[in-house]
């Protein structure tokens, strides 16, 4: 598995808190779709981006691998759009999609994982009164994130083993254990869980 | 040998020990019943444990690589199986956390969808609509599955679990993913459809792969917590 994918840095966007970052970039998305509509407010919504990527300084390499597929979607829709409907409406359509993608790249890019799992920790709060237990939400994703390496370890168990004897294996030949041995580790988990007193 | 007593018309017996209990002597078990209602259960470490590992097992699925299915023709990504096996193994309820749990992975920055994305961008750009219709297909899996694909809670219904599947992992998920998708690049929404057509055969693969491992999963002898 390769790491999460924020940069480090010590910019003014790395610096902000990541609860504010993550409300800031809900407002840019809301704008960017309400009011982006017109060739000069999508320039606008463009420059802004553009100056909030070069204030994060992340790394030219970086920022291309972060953004050739959005690039690569807008230039097949934006000829598409100049075909259909000619060259201002693609202009706008293809900018905001760039920039609602280019704004919500950059928070990822500069916010540590664990800021933002900390972040929907202080988010979930408030639902406290419809039953969510921010602590339980907190333990199932870091179950979850240290399962991940297990399950995929199973899976390539499994693809061995078939090799081993020769198989190519299908996918319901191979889903079915792979399931199964899911199902026991969750059992294994559980009942180390309750031993640690989660259910109290 | 046994014979009625004359007295009382209680049958004796040779073997009769004599000296049984009065049954009402006996501890009648009382039943733990749950004051609140079963739909809002608190999640037991059990719940807690499937929802995490399932999380798992669709990040895992996107990972690895592709199966190829129909004669080595179609290379299919695995991530969307794991949202239908969510469904149909766990039930809607624990069905869709797992496919919360997953998605606030994405969220936070781990490239865990197929192809090794990740980040926030996923959820502003042209597919978010398929991502959030995940979570909803993985309840309608699991509620039809529930109510279509179990015959007295051990032998299950192939067809009735496909149809849940079928509803749940593809319509309900192009239901929304083709909208948000034709919104996103401004195009039509016939023709987003007709482009999202191509990989539908693809998912209704995908919706029979399922269906057939929640059959050998049953099968094997697994049994839930409800």
């Amino acid at each position: 598995m390769s790491l999460p994918l924020a940069v480090s840095g010590d910019s003014w966007l790395h610096r902000m808190p990541a609860g504010r970052k993550l409300l800031a970039l809900l407002v840019g998305e809301v704008i960017v779709a309400a009011a982006a509509r017109s060739v000069a407010a999508a320039t606008v919504a463009v420059v802004v981006a553009a100056a909030l990527w070069s204030l994060a300084r992340v790394p030219v390499r970086t920022a291309w691998r972060s953004l050739r597929l959005i690039l690569l979607v807008a230039t097949l829709v934006g000829a598409a759009q100049w075909w259909y409907a000619g060259g201002a409406p693609a202009f706008v359509v293809t900018s905001q999609l760039v920039v609602a993608v280019a704004i919500a790249v950059l928070v990822t890019l500069t916010t540590r994982t664990s800021d933002l799992l900390d972040a929907l920790d202080r988010g979930l709060k408030p639902l406290r009164h419809l039953g969510v237990d921010p602590a339980r939400v907190s333990l199932t994703l870091a179950l979850a994130v240290t399962s991940v390496p297990v399950v995929g370890g199973l899976l390539g168990e499994l693809r061995q083993a078939a090799r081993a004897r020769g198989i190519r294996p299908g996918p319901v030949v191979l889903g079915v254990p792979l399931v199964v041995r899911t199902l026991q580790h969750a059992d294994q988990l559980g009942e180390a869980l309750a031993a640690r007193g989660v259910d109290d | 040998m046994c014979l009625p007593a004359p007295s009382s018309g209680t049958v004796l017996c040779d073997t009769d020990p004599g000296t049984f209990p009065p049954l009402e002597e006996a501890p009648v078990p009382q039943l733990q019943t749950d004051s609140r209602p079963a739909t809002a259960r608190r999640s037991t470490s059990a719940d807690i444990a499937l929802i995490a590992v399932f999380a798992a097992l669709i990040a895992a699925l996107g990972l690895a690589p592709p199966i190829y299915a129909f004669g080595n023709a179609v290379p299919i990504t695995l991530q969307t199986l794991g949202v239908m096996l969510a469904g149909s193994i766990l039930g809607a309820k624990r069905g869709t956390l797992a496919v919360l749990t997953f998605l606030a992975l994405v969220a936070v920055g781990l490239p865990l969808l197929s192809g090794g994305r990740g980040g926030l961008g996923v959820f502003a750009g042209p597919s978010a609509g398929y991502l959030v219709g995940f979570v909803f297909g993985a309840y309608v899996t699991g509620l039809l599955t529930r109510r279509f694909g179990e015959r007295d809670g051990a032998t299950s219904s192939f067809l009735g679990t496909l149809a849940a599947t079928v509803i749940g992992g593809v319509l309900v998920v192009y239901a929304f993913g083709v909208p948000v998708q034709a919104w996103r690049l401004g195009l039509p929404l016939p023709t987003v459809a007709v482009g999202a057509g191509l990989f539908v055969v693809g998912d209704l693969a995908k919706a029979v792969i399922s269906t057939l491992i929640t059959r050998g999963v049953r099968r094997a002898g697994v049994r839930l917590p409800d």
